[in-house]
């Protein structure tokens, strides 16, 4: 019984993405949709295997990947120690949160022609735009997370002699803590999407290059592979982040059992 | 291991003398003299609002006076370095650290031994390896307690910590609270707004109204004590209606100087 339901429970979430695939396929294979349009999962699944023996596939993954994980620590790291900053200190309140909150409401897209002028086509393009959309969400959920650390412990600890570094790491830290991950967790999704922008506007490697470059060619089997590339990637970047959850918020009553 | 948690510890002795809390224009305590000697259970009772809370944050120095002075064995507070701890009505565990390393909050080298034998002492050693999150209301309190008697302090402030608790629960912690005080012989403070509680505890009773003194009195009762012993009730009852004959936050005698009106105090705490 319990065998079946854990069986259950860890296929259930995936029974919708099979039925659509499935259904897909079938609707490809009845000539419902031209293969122009929309090929048949099974082409893409050809494409798929056709790049990664010719190791094409790879190079541009790793490409992807990195370009997501360097902005997303220059990103989030900046927004981490911005929003330690203006959550602890009155005064980094008083003269950074301000500035900050201004930039936030600029939307990163906006940015794309003068990203473009500064850096060209260059690596730089893409990791500033992703280090730029991660930075907020980071700073955000950080600063609010610090806010909202009970006061009561902070005096109680404060109490037991607790002052500077063991504070922080013992108390406001670990309170924090909850609120940072969702910032994370936000900011990873919000990384992806920014790094398709930055490879589909001008890149000569990566996922999105790769898609721009069949869309020239008409290979609509790549360009559909390489869009569920990214869905894959978001999907494992938060399971990633969702592990760091479970043990870093192991205490909290709603990851036990 | 050089030394133990649980060696029997001596209190402190407190003399308060004309101590004063202003907050803007309302004045919280009023020229209070009080003498506590040391090892001696104090129950200070009164109404809400009455100012127990706040002799109890200017002993625990959260906070200071406006006038003065408190000291500890002769020596005013600020110097005499004695450990005093402080139990709030919640317990205040760090959610994200184990029982054990609650009790063990501030404490540097091998004080894991120590932390185990705190918690023994509260009857909790099985729950050591847990998380705060798991445990009953009571369980968390007595936790509270062990990272208090971990300091092995000579004054132990007590802030109706036992007020959110229902009462059974309350009357295993009084039993629990009373025996660890007759082991290690600290001072210890109580507020609370239960005068049974008061009366089953306390060496002597102190009724705080509007910032004086209103009532001090000795409870002659031997240990341990049942709420069926002969002069429990009669006392009980005593200090019961001399709090509520008082009008809420109305000083018994008029003070003598116009210090603040009546009517604002009620609303002080």
């Amino acid at each position: 019984m319990s065998v079946a339901n854990t069986l259950y429970k860890r296929l259930a979430p995936w029974a919708v993405p099979v039925l659509l695939i499935a259904g897909w396929q079938w609707a490809a294979v009845a000539g419902l949709i031209g293969s122009r349009i929309l090929p048949p999962p099974f082409d893409v699944l050809k494409a798929g295997v056709t790049l990664a023996q010719s190791g094409e596939l790879w190079i541009h993954l790793k490409i992807s990947f990195w370009r997501t994980a360097i902005g997303f620590a220059i990103g989030g790291g900046l927004g981490l120690l911005l929003g330690l900053i203006t959550g602890m200190s009155r005064r980094g309140e008083l003269l950074l949160d301000t500035s900050v909150q201004m930039i936030r409401n600029i939307p990163p897209l906006a940015l794309i022609p003068l990203v473009i002028l500064w850096f060209g086509i260059d690596e730089g393009a893409k990791l500033f735009m992703v280090a730029f959309g991660t930075l907020f969400p980071v700073y955000i959920n950080t600063y609010h997370g610090i806010k909202s650390v009970d006061t009561g412990l902070v005096e109680m600890a404060k109490s037991y002699g607790l002052k500077g570094w063991p504070l922080f790491r013992d108390v406001i830290l670990p309170g924090a803590l909850p609120s940072i991950l969702v910032g994370v967790r936000f900011a990873i999704g919000f990384a992806w999407i920014l790094l398709i922008v930055a490879e589909t506007i001008s890149a000569s490697s990566g996922i999105g290059y790769l898609a721009m470059n069949a869309r020239e060619f008409l290979q609509t089997d790549i360009v559909v592979l390489a869009i569920l590339l990214y869905a894959l990637l978001g999907k494992a970047s938060d399971v990633l982040a969702r592990q760091l959850e479970r043990i870093w918020l192991r205490w909290h009553p709603a990851y036990q059992g | 291991m050089t030394q133990t948690t649980l060696e029997p510890g001596l209190g402190v002795a407190l003399a308060i003398r004309g101590l004063a809390r202003r907050f803007g224009t309302q004045t919280v305590l009023h020229d209070l003299d009080l003498d506590i000697s040391a090892g001696e259970f104090v129950a200070i009772v009164g109404r809400s609002g009455c100012g127990k809370s706040t002799l109890l944050r200017l002993i625990a120095q959260l906070d200071t006076p406006s006038n003065g002075s408190i000291a500890a064995d002769g020596t005013p507070l600020a110097r005499s370095g004695i450990d005093t701890r402080l139990m709030f009505q919640d317990a205040r565990l760090l959610p994200w650290k184990t029982v054990l390393a609650n009790v063990g909050l501030g404490l540097t080298g091998n004080w894991q031994a120590r932390a185990r034998e705190a918690l023994a002492e509260v009857g909790l050693a099985e729950h050591a390896d847990k998380w705060p999150s798991q445990l009953s209301g009571g369980q968390r309190q007595r936790v509270a307690l062990a990272r208090a008697l971990i300091h092995q302090p000579q004054l132990l402030l007590l802030d109706e910590p036992l007020g959110a608790l229902d009462a059974l629960t309350r009357i295993e912690m009084q039993q629990l609270i009373e025996r660890i005080w007759q082991h290690h012989r600290f001072t210890v403070l109580l507020v609370t707004h239960d005068v049974e509680e008061a009366v089953a505890l306390a060496d002597r009773v102190i009724l705080i109204e509007a910032g004086r003194i209103g009532l001090d009195t000795p409870v002659a009762l031997s240990r341990p004590r049942t709420r069926s012993a002969t002069g429990f009730a009669t006392l009980e009852e005593n200090i019961l209606n001399r709090v509520l004959q008082q009008p809420e936050g109305r000083p018994s005698t008029p003070p003598a100087e116009p210090a603040i009106a009546p009517g604002a105090l009620r609303w002080a705490l």
